[in-house]
């Protein structure tokens, strides 16, 4: 597989709390523009993978190239800023703030206003704009005055996805952003994710296998930290391995 | 917003009122305005970056000192002294800060009791320098040290109200500043702003340095205005009676900590005029609004105001 374009590269990427080996050496290709769903039962890594990607760990072995540049050992809020967003499986919103206020925070994130001390954030008109639009893009903008926390759990959901998009990321880590919601607001939630700026790269972790391959053109399978198998969803869903390992015990 | 009418006119009671009340309510109202302040810089911490200090009362002590031991030892002139005190407050804000911003919750708390508990033991041991347990007392009056033409509780009261409503003004600017919302951001989900790409101990590092600078301009104003300062303004005590304002009033807004300032103040000056267990009516207080009002009583008036 082509590297030399690809947006975000994992190479024998390991992660182990004692003697668990939660990650074991990990190798997967992100190129801009895929959506690539990463599936595998409780306890496969998944998250602890988004973990080790986003920086919020540090891989004890292996490499991650974004963009071309090494970020192995860069901290989670250095590679935010050179393109990588997360949600996260618990809700991580900032409930005691209004939601105009959350979607604000989340904007001048990677703005160099971040420190701006003399005048009021709601004074800085492009970034009242760019949040106002991406509450008006999630449908959230009945509820720009209410308070994170009572929001419903779908709207919170929303909030999550639209606080990773504010920083313009390249490469978007998903974590299981159905997890919880009816089956009304997962088809509103499967129709937002297909509306996502298609020049990015989407790493979904999805339990429900319809909507992972109905999201993703390519699936990697983890199985206790490691790649059962990986390549085009037609590939996998074939793959016997994979069918009694993981959908086989689905189906039952 | 719904702030704005009642501080308005409280800012108006507080400019017209002195002249007509007897100078004892006039020095009450100036230590309640000092500690007010005192308490809106720890609220910055606490409140906003929820970052729970128990060592603040040091940098208003070390202010306070840095004016007594310049003004009386080395006779240093009235902005020097000013100067300095808030200086040497704020550089001392700026090296703990170093040290303590890179933990959170109860180590912080830990780590920042220490602090104070060795400013604490400097001032009471370090004797050549501070007196020790006697103080130092002599600190010259502010009217004959800043060369002002009018003397008296009511002239001290107004320069303190100064000082008051400018940092008041300040503060209230930075809160509401984009980096005031980074600080909300860090008390509310510090993980999440690590992944949105704040790098978020450098945030906690220069809010620990605000909150240290406005409590050594709360330090200066003391020194001037108790002329004497001891090793009790920054003890243990002196620190957690702050944090009580604070959580008393009402963390994360500015008006609160002002309104638990002034009643703990108030208390314990009244109380303690009729009785030697102050302490514990204070403490009742406490636990009574700790269960009436968990998040202090200026968020209670505004519950109450939102459903109705």
């Amino acid at each position: 597989m082509e590297t030399s374009s690809a947006c975000l590269v994992l190479e024998g990427v390991s992660r182990h709390f004692g003697g668990l080996k939660a990650v074991d050496n990990v190798n997967l290709t992100l190129q801009p523009g895929e959506r690539h769903a990463l599936i595998g039962p409780n306890g496969a890594g998944k998250t602890t993978l988004f973990n080790v990607i986003s920086g919020e760990l540090r891989a004890d072995a292996g490499t991650i190239t974004l963009n071309g540049a090494d970020v192995t050992r860069l901290a989670a809020h250095q590679r935010a800023a050179r393109g990588i967003a997360r949600t996260f499986q618990i809700t991580k919103l900032f409930p005691n703030l209004t939601v105009i206020e959350n979607m604000l925070v989340a904007c001048e994130a990677l703005d160099r206003r971040r420190f701006t001390m003399h005048r009021p954030l709601s004074s800085c008109a492009d970034l009242v704009e760019r949040a106002t639009n991406l509450l008006d893009e999630y449908r959230l903008s009945p509820f720009r005055r209410e308070l994170a926390r009572n929001l419903s759990y779908g709207d919170q959901r929303k909030l999550e996805v639209a606080l990773s998009m504010a920083g313009r990321p390249r490469v978007l880590l998903l974590d299981e952003p159905m997890a919880g919601l009816s089956s009304g607001e997962r088809d509103v939630m499967q129709a937002l994710l297909r509306q996502l700026d298609p020049s990015i790269a989407v790493l979904l972790i999805e339990h429900d296998i319809d909507v992972a391959f109905g999201f993703a053109e390519r699936i990697t399978v983890l199985y206790q930290g490691r790649v059962l198998t990986e390549g085009p969803k037609e590939m996998v869903s074939a793959n016997r391995s994979v069918q009694e390992s993981y959908l086989g015990l689905l189906v039952e | 917003m719904k702030a704005v009418p009642f501080v308005a006119v409280i800012l108006v009671m507080l400019i017209a009122g002195p002249p007509f009340l007897a100078s004892y309510w006039v020095g009450l109202l100036t230590q309640m305005l000092i500690f007010a302040l005192l308490a809106m810089s720890l609220d910055v911490l606490l409140g906003y970056t929820g970052l729970p200090s128990l060592g603040h009362a040091g940098f208003f002590g070390v202010a306070a000192y840095a004016v007594a031991v310049l003004s009386t030892t080395y006779h240093a002139g009235f902005w020097t002294c000013v100067m300095s005190g808030i200086l040497i407050g704020t550089l001392l804000s700026t090296l703990l800060g170093l040290l303590v911003s890179h933990v959170r919750d109860v180590y912080f708390l830990m780590i920042t009791l220490a602090s104070g508990m060795v400013l604490w033991g400097l001032s009471y041991r370090w004797i050549p320098v501070t007196g020790g347990d006697n103080g130092i007392s002599g600190i010259p009056r502010l009217d004959a040290h800043a060369g002002l033409p009018f003397a008296g509780p009511v002239a001290f009261y107004y320069v303190t109200l100064l000082v008051f409503v400018v940092s008041a003004s300040l503060l209230a600017l930075l809160v509401s500043s984009p980096f005031g919302f980074t600080l909300r951001g860090i008390r509310e989900n510090e993980l999440r702003m690590k992944s949105l790409g704040f790098n978020t101990w450098l945030h906690c590092w220069v809010s620990y340095i605000i909150a240290g600078a406005f409590a050594s301009v709360s330090g200066v104003v003391w020194a001037y205005y108790n002329g004497f300062v001891s090793p009790t303004y920054l003890d243990l005590t002196a620190s957690s009676e702050l944090f009580l304002m604070v959580t008393l009033g009402g963390p994360g807004t500015l008006v609160g900590p002002v309104i638990g300032a002034g009643a703990i103040v108030l208390l314990k000056n009244v109380i303690s005029a009729y009785t030697q267990r102050w302490p514990l009516i204070l403490g009742t207080f406490y636990i009574i609004t700790m269960f009436g009002a968990p998040q202090g009583l200026w968020n209670l008036g505004r519950r109450r105001r939102a459903s109705s």
